[in-house]
C-alpha cells in the first residue's frame, strides 16, 4: 500500500527533529500527547508577525493594525472550518484546553448548576475536566458521577444509561468527558454518547486535547454543544486554546473574564458587554501565537486529518506490536489499535516508568513518566504511574525501533 | 549515563531495601509525596530519648526515591533525632553517588529526606508548640 503521507519529506518541515542533542544522538521524540513540535511554517508566521505587523487588534485603525485583526480574525474562520462549525462567534480563544473548560465551568456551571444537581465524567478524565467540575460541586452543593472504565480501557453505554435515566430525575446536568482519553488511547464513541445525553436533554462537553490534533472533528455531526482543544498538541504554538460553544447556548452564557475589548460601552455604573465571541476573550489576547495556529491549521489541512489517522494508525498497530513483544510488559487501554489514537502506555515489571524514562533519554528518545494528570485512572489501575509513549505525524517506525532497543537496554540495566 | 545512576548499589538498595515496612505504635509517623511524578515515601520513627531506636519506611517510587529513602534510613538509625537537622541534601546526594542528577530527578532522590525532617519537625513541634517558630525552617530541602 501507498503511504498517504510523506514522513520523511514531512520531517524535513521540522528543524527540532535535526536537532543533535548533548551526546550526539538524534532526538526521538514520541511525547506527542504533552506538545507537538512546530514546523518552520509556524515558527515563522509568529516571527514575520512579531518583524512586520505586530500591533493590537480589533480597535486601532491603522494598516498593520488592521492586518493584525484580519489575520487573528482568519484563524478564527478556519477553525470553524477545521471543526466544521455554523458560525465564527462559537470560537473562542483562550490559553489552553484547561482555560477553556474552565470557562464552561465558570460561566455556564456556576448559573446552571444548582443544589442536587449532578455532573457526569469518566474515570479517565484528565484533572482539568475533573478539578473545576469538583469545585463547582462544592461550591453548589451538586455532585460529581464518574462513568467506570473497564479493564480493556472501555466505557460501557449501558452506565450512562443508568447514570442518566428515569431514576436521576433530571438531576444530571452536563455530562463533560474526553474523546480521547491521554492514557488508555481509547477513542470513545462521543457521537452516540451524545445521542444518549441529547435524548435527555442534557448538554455535552467534549475534551478535545487529544482527539481534535489526530482525526477529523465535525461538531455538527458528533452533535456536542462544548468542544475544548489546544493549539500546541496540533502543531501550533503553546498560550492558545479554543472554545466552541453551540450558539444557542453561547447566547445565554454569561462573560468569565472582564475588562477591555469585551465590552461595548462602560459607564460609572453599568457595562454593555461585546458581541459574541468577544465578550468572552477579555484583555489582550495571545496574538501572534493566534496567527501561528493559523500555520498549523494550514499545514494539517494540507496533509488532510485522514492522512493523519491512517499514518497514526499504521504507526499505533506498529508500537503495540513491538511493545506487547517485549519481557513482562503491561499494556494499558484497548488491545486493537483501530480503538485506540497514537498513543501506547505501559509498565515494565521491576522498573518504574522513571527510570525507565531516564534511561531513554540515552538513547535520545522523549517519553512520558508519570501519572500523566490522571490519578483517577491511575487509582482504578492501581499504579502511581507509567510510561507512555506518542506519536505525530513525523515519527517513523525507526523511531519506534529505537524505543524497543532502549526499552530492552533498560531490562538488560535491571535485570529483570 | 544511565550507568552511572543505576549502579549495583542503587539497583541493590531498590530491590531488597533495608528498613522496609510499618513500625507498630510509632512516635512519628510522617508522609508525603512527589506531585510530578506521583511518588509516596512514609517513614515512622521509634524515638527513646532523642536517639532514633526504630526507623522504617514504605513507599511507592522509582529506584532513586525508593534506593535513598533505604540508604537514609541506615544513615539516621541509632543516631540522634537532632541529627536529621544538620543532613543537608549534599550529604544525601553523596551518600548515594548520585551528585551529578538533573533537576527533575533529584526531587525523588531527596523525598524521603523531605520527609524525615518534616517528620522531626512534627515531634517537636506537637512536644513543644512554642518551639515553631524555631522549627519552620528546619523542613526545607530544597
Amino acid at each position: 500500500m501507498q503511504a498517504l503521507l510523506d514522513v520523511y519529506k514531512i520531517r524535513q518541515d521540522f528543524p527540532i527533529l535535526n536537532r543533535r542533542l548533548n551526546d550526539g544522538k538524534r532526538l526521538v521524540y514520541l511525547d506527542n500527547a504533552a506538545t507537538t513540535q512546530k514546523p518552520n511554517e509556524v515558527i515563522d508566521s509568529i516571527s514575520r508577525y512579531y518583524k512586520e505587523y505586530n500591533s493590537n487588534i480589533h480597535r486601532a485603525v491603522y494598516q498593520i493594525a488592521e492586518e493584525a485583526t484580519e489575520e487573528y480574525e482568519n484563524t478564527r474562520e478556519k477553525i470553524r472550518k477545521f471543526i466544521n462549525a455554523r458560525y465564527p462567534e462559537e470560537i473562542i480563544f483562550t490559553r489552553n484546553t484547561t482555560e477553556s473548560i474552565n470557562l464552561v465551568a465558570y460561566s455556564w456551571g456556576y448559573s446552571n448548576i444548582k443544589k442536587g444537581n449532578k455532573i457526569v465524567l469518566t474515570e479517565y478524565e484528565h484533572h482539568s475536566n475533573i478539578v473545576p467540575w469538583q469545585t463547582l460541586c462544592h461550591n453548589k452543593g451538586a455532585r460529581v458521577k464518574y462513568l467506570e472504565v473497564d479493564a480493556d480501557g472501555y466505557l460501557k453505554l449501558e452506565d450512562l444509561y443508568d447514570l442518566i435515566s428515569q431514576k436521576d430525575d433530571g438531576k444530571t446536568k452536563i455530562i463533560s468527558l474526553s474523546e480521547m482519553s491521554n492514557v488508555l488511547g481509547t477513542i470513545f464513541p462521543a457521537k452516540e454518547i451524545i445521542k444518549i445525553a441529547h435524548e435527555k436533554d442534557i448538554p455535552v462537553l467534549l475534551d478535545g486535547a487529544q482527539s481534535v490534533p489526530h482525526m477529523k472533528t465535525d461538531v455538527q455531526q458528533s452533535g456536542c454543544d462544548f468542544l475544548a482543544f489546544s493549539a500546541h498538541k496540533m502543531l501550533g504554538p503553546t498560550g492558545v486554546g479554543v472554545l466552541y460553544v453551540r450558539k444557542e447556548i453561547l447566547e445565554q452564557m454569561k462573560p468569565f473574564i472582564l475588562g477591555g475589548d469585551m465590552i461595548k460601552e462602560v459607564h460609572k455604573e453599568n457595562t454593555i458587554f461585546n458581541d459574541l465571541p468577544y465578550r468572552f476573550e477579555g484583555g489582550t489576547p495571545n496574538i501572534a501565537d493566534v496567527i501561528g495556529f493559523s500555520a498549523a491549521i494550514d499545514y494539517l489541512n494540507r496533509i488532510g486529518m485522514d492522512n493523519v489517522r491512517e499514518h497514526e494508525l499504521e504507526m499505533t498497530s506498529y508500537l503495540l506490536e513491538r511493545i506487547k513483544g517485549l519481557k513482562s510488559v503491561v499494556i494499558y487501554g484497548p488491545k486493537k489499535a483501530k480503538d485506540r489514537g497514537g498513543l501506547v502506555s505501559f509498565n515494565m515489571d521491576g522498573i518504574h516508568p522513571h527510570d525507565c524514562a531516564t534511561i531513554l533519554n540515552d538513547f535520545g528518545v522523549a517519553i512520558r513518566s508519570g501519572h500523566h494528570c490522571a490519578q483517577v485512572l491511575m487509582e482504578k489501575l492501581d499504579i502511581v504511574a507509567s510510561s507512555r509513549a506518542s506519536l505525530y505525524i513525523y515519527n517513523t517506525k525507526e523511531e519506534i525501533d529505537i524505543l524497543i532497543d532502549a526499552l530492552n537496554h533498560a531490562r538488560r540495566i535491571f535485570n529483570t | 549515563m544511565s550507568e552511572d545512576i543505576y549502579r549495583e548499589m542503587i539497583l541493590d538498595h531498590y530491590r531488597n531495601p533495608r528498613n522496609k515496612g510499618k513500625i507498630e505504635e510509632p512516635d512519628i509517623r510522617i508522609n508525603d509525596s512527589n506531585p510530578l511524578c506521583g511518588d509516596e515515601i512514609s517513614i515512622d520513627l521509634k524515638v527513646e530519648n532523642d536517639i532514633i531506636k526504630d526507623i522504617k519506611f514504605d513507599g511507592r517510587g522509582c529506584a532513586i526515591s525508593q534506593a535513598s529513602a533505604s540508604m537514609l534510613t541506615e544513615m539516621v538509625s541509632n543516631k540522634p533525632l537532632t541529627t536529621i537537622k544538620d543532613i543537608t541534601k549534599d550529604d544525601v546526594l553523596e551518600n548515594i553517588g548520585l551528585t551529578n542528577l538533573g533537576p527533575a530527578r533529584i526531587k525523588c532522590a531527596l523525598l524521603s529526606l523531605k520527609v524525615l525532617k518534616l517528620g522531626m519537625v512534627k515531634y517537636y513541634v506537637d512536644k513543644d508548640p512554642s518551639s515553631i517558630e524555631e522549627m519552620k525552617d528546619q523542613s526545607k530541602v530544597f
